[in-house]
């Protein structure tokens, strides 16, 4: 019934998402705005899965697990970083750069 | 005039993206996460109108309940809660206000590509399924059938992402 209205709202969702990631210093932040795609992504599966049946309600299933190993082992991940630098903005992290 | 349901999905619907709008533009993470909040439940309340009730429960449950807890842990954890001059200067900020506006005209023509009408299904099938085999059945029923191996695979998954966790964390083994 919504099906289209829906892509667009999701559409909206992600943009809103990437504009986060390319606006924000803070890693944790960055990650939430990644969190917000993973979501917005999510929205068109079930968008889909009204007209196409569960299976896409299904890949949200795996989608969430796939999230929350990511939040878990990322977090994991700024806290070493933060152990290390003292910070987590992201302009002072430059490891790679020569 | 529009039926109640529309009401209150296009209210939600424009809760979740003034939500999302604020949580990426408050300076405060903490503030930031609190948002995101918001956004994931009123997503879980257009999950439930779009006949996912049971995704839409999930994502309070798994979102809301779990994973941001976790981000508020960390949040708490690095006293992150008074950061400022997080957001980048006036320059980047324009250029990243103009890139996801060209990523939303990319994404413009997705609302109105249909699947073909050959693979849709009969107007309120996904209904009687739900009435027939229940909220949570007619989820599990296929995840438990069709997509076993996936399931444990994301079984095994998780399992690496705690021991991935657990010597991240640890200073020393």
């Amino acid at each position: 019934m919504f099906t289209g209205a829906t892509l667009a709202v999701s559409a909206v969702l992600f943009a809103i998402g990437t504009i986060g990631v390319l606006l924000r210093r803070n890693a944790i932040v960055i990650f939430m705005c990644v969190e917000l795609m993973l979501n917005a992504v999510n929205l068109t599966f079930v968008a889909f899965a009204e007209r196409l049946g569960v299976a896409g309600q299904i890949f949200v299933f795996f989608v969430m697990a796939v999230a929350a190993a990511e939040a878990a082992v990322g977090l994991a991940i700024i806290l070493a970083v933060y152990r290390h630098k003292e910070t987590v903005d992201l302009q002072h992290i430059n490891l790679l750069k020569g | 005039m529009p039926s109640i349901l529309a009401v209150v999905y296009w209210a939600f619907a424009g809760l979740a993206v003034i939500a999302s709008a604020m949580c990426i533009t408050r300076r405060n993470p903490l503030a930031s996460a609190l948002w995101l909040v918001q956004t994931l439940f009123c997503v879980a309340v257009l999950f439930t109108i779009l006949h996912a009730p049971f995704i839409g429960v999930l994502q309070v449950l798994v979102y809301a309940g779990a994973i941001m807890v976790l981000f508020l842990f960390v949040i708490m954890l690095l006293n992150l809660g008074r950061a400022s001059g997080d957001l980048k200067g006036l320059v980047a900020s324009a250029v990243a206000t103009v890139l996801g506006i060209g990523l939303l005209l990319d994404l413009r023509p997705i609302s109105h590509a249909g699947p073909p009408d050959a693979i849709v299904l009969p107007a309120g099938a996904l209904d009687s399924m739900l009435v027939h085999q229940g909220v949570v059945g007619s989820v599990a029923g296929p995840l438990f059938d069709t997509y076993l191996v996936p399931f444990e695979i994301t079984s095994l998954l998780l399992t690496a992402a705690i021991v991935g966790a657990v010597v991240l964390a640890k200073r020393k083994l």
